[in-house]
């Protein structure tokens, strides 16, 4: 791979960090009046999802990380992998485990589409659509003319997931959530 | 969202720029300080390792042989030859490029402030500086603190006798950043720009002088009551922000060959061009500098503060994203 300097970081550039791949969420110059500049970077290690804050001497560079994020297909499990499909027709397959699926387990839906992120050619993680469509397959009974104000209920999903809903949601409806926060968003 | 035909700066702050140019130009006026415009062009240029230079090149028009020419850093060389041709004090507003400086707080092009009063000392200039910030900002609480002091209250460290070893671990606590091949100075810059410089001015102006020798740039040297080597230099800060630099001016030809030469050979190891030093300047020295001090200040910062705002293009009409 590619090195990058300092003064190339952007905001989404991947590179490698203490052997993991990261992704620069931002990059700060800092220059004192006289001397010597560093920039201070924040990146978000892939393989964890956590922020790291370091300081570079400015000009100083990182390798390049083989990571892509590619638009994927949901197909189905066999328990020990989730499989995804590439949507641009080449039916090229992937296989994520638990680790890089993660919290993502809750949004799976088949044929919906997810962004798989790869490093050295196998998924690290899988990014839900912000917003999902799904089924309740489990609630307290509806109540009749109680539309927008008043109490939440437990609400189970198609997928197992759990989210807060408005009193007159019932079993069957097809909610819209937003994956980011868990949230309730409308009836679809 | 804003196109890029668009100025970056809203309307109302380039007419607070023309307002703050207007207040300056009467301070200075007032004070029977000369406006001066220098070229932003020289054959030589500021050798500083820590600064790089934008070159361009003239020719033709009946000049024999094409020149390679250094845009300023800032207007320091040429105003020093004015002051040794007898101009009494002297002030600009020039526009500065620093290749490669771009940030919230940096445009890689961008007006420096700048004035030289001979036979002031540095305690007389940091007067004015600060009269002169008061007529733009407002007065406020000043406050001057040494170098070596700031380290001591805010890291206690001593920046002049704390080994190596202890600066670097100090730099990895503080910035994550791997100090095993930073020198003294590349230590103690790091921990003033993410330690210290953040906590400075934020009750007024605040002063820092009294700098390592190293930092001297092209300011005298002078020993401090502990009886170390430091620079006779200041900056000055306010809400974190670094507005000016000041220096008791270096007039000593032999030394300022010297510091170029030094200047030119760190740039080298750096992997760095050298650079032309300005040649023109050594004889303006040995033909008598007067004894003076000068300072820069950074107008665009200074009326980020006075507009309140926190990314430099928006007191800019078009910043280098938009040049």
């Amino acid at each position: 791979m590619a090195n990058y300097s300092t003064n190339e970081f952007r905001s989404g550039l991947k590179v490698m960090l203490d052997g993991e791949p990261c992704s620069i969420l931002e990059n700060e110059y800092v220059k004192p009046g006289k001397g010597q500049a560093f920039n201070r970077v924040k990146l978000r290690n892939l393989n964890t999802g956590r922020v790291w804050e370091r300081t570079f001497k400015s000009g100083e560079s990182l390798e390049g990380a083989d990571v892509m994020e590619l638009d994927m297909e949901y197909l189905y499990t066999d328990g020990d992998f989730w499989h995804f499909m590439l949507t641009d027709g080449s039916f090229e397959q992937h296989g994520a485990d638990e680790k890089a699926l993660g919290d993502t387990v809750k949004w799976l839906k088949e044929q919906e589409v997810y962004t798989v992120t790869l490093f050295n050619g196998a998924p690290i993680s899988v990014t839900p659509p912000n917003f999902i469509e799904l089924d309740v397959t489990e609630t307290d009974p509806g109540l009749k003319g109680d539309t927008a104000q008043g109490g939440s209920k437990p609400a189970t999903l198609t997928t197992g997931a759990v989210v807060r809903v408005p009193l007159f949601v019932n079993i069957g409806d097809k909610l819209r959530i937003d994956t980011r926060t868990g949230d309730y968003v409308s009836r679809a | 969202m804003n196109k890029l035909w668009q100025p970056s700066a809203p309307i109302e702050n380039l007419r607070l720029r023309a307002e703050t140019l207007n207040q300056v130009r009467q301070f200075f006026y007032d004070r029977h300080i000369l406006e001066v415009e220098t070229p932003i062009l020289g054959r030589g240029g500021s050798t500083d390792p820590y600064l790089d230079s934008m070159i361009t090149v003239c020719s033709g028009g009946g000049m024999s042989e094409s020149v390679t020419l250094y845009l300023q850093t800032s207007p320091e060389f040429h105003m020093k030859r004015l002051l040794a041709a007898g101009s009494g004090p002297i002030w600009q507003l020039s526009r500065s490029f620093r290749n490669g400086e771009a940030s919230k707080r940096h445009n890689p092009e961008f007006s420096m402030l700048e004035w030289y009063r001979p036979d002031f000392n540095l305690q007389r200039l940091m007067a004015e500086v600060q009269e002169l910030l008061e007529v733009v900002l407002g007065e406020k609480a000043v406050g001057f603190s040494r170098y070596r002091d700031l380290f001591r209250t805010h890291l206690a460290i001593d920046p002049f006798d704390t080994s190596l070893d202890e600066l670097r671990c100090h730099a990895t606590d503080y910035a994550g950043i791997n100090a095993s091949d930073l020198d003294r100075e590349s230590c103690c810059d790091l921990l003033m720009s993410h330690v210290i410089e953040p906590e400075l001015g934020q009750e007024g102006f605040t002063f820092v002088y009294e700098y390592p020798a190293a930092q001297a740039a092209l300011a005298r040297l002078k020993s401090d009551q502990e009886g170390d080597l430091v620079a006779d230099r200041f900056e000055c800060y306010y809400q974190g922000l670094e507005l000016a630099n000041g220096y008791h001016e270096l007039c000593d030809p032999r030394e300022q060959k010297e510091r170029f030469s030094q200047d030119n050979k760190i740039r080298r190891q750096l992997g760095k061009s050298t650079v032309q030093e300005d040649i023109l300047l050594l004889e303006a020295l040995h033909s008598g500098l007067p004894d003076c001090s000068g300072v820069a200040l950074g107008f665009d910062r200074l009326l980020m503060l006075r507009a309140g705002i926190t990314d430099i293009s928006e007191i800019l009409s078009f910043d280098m994203n938009r040049a």
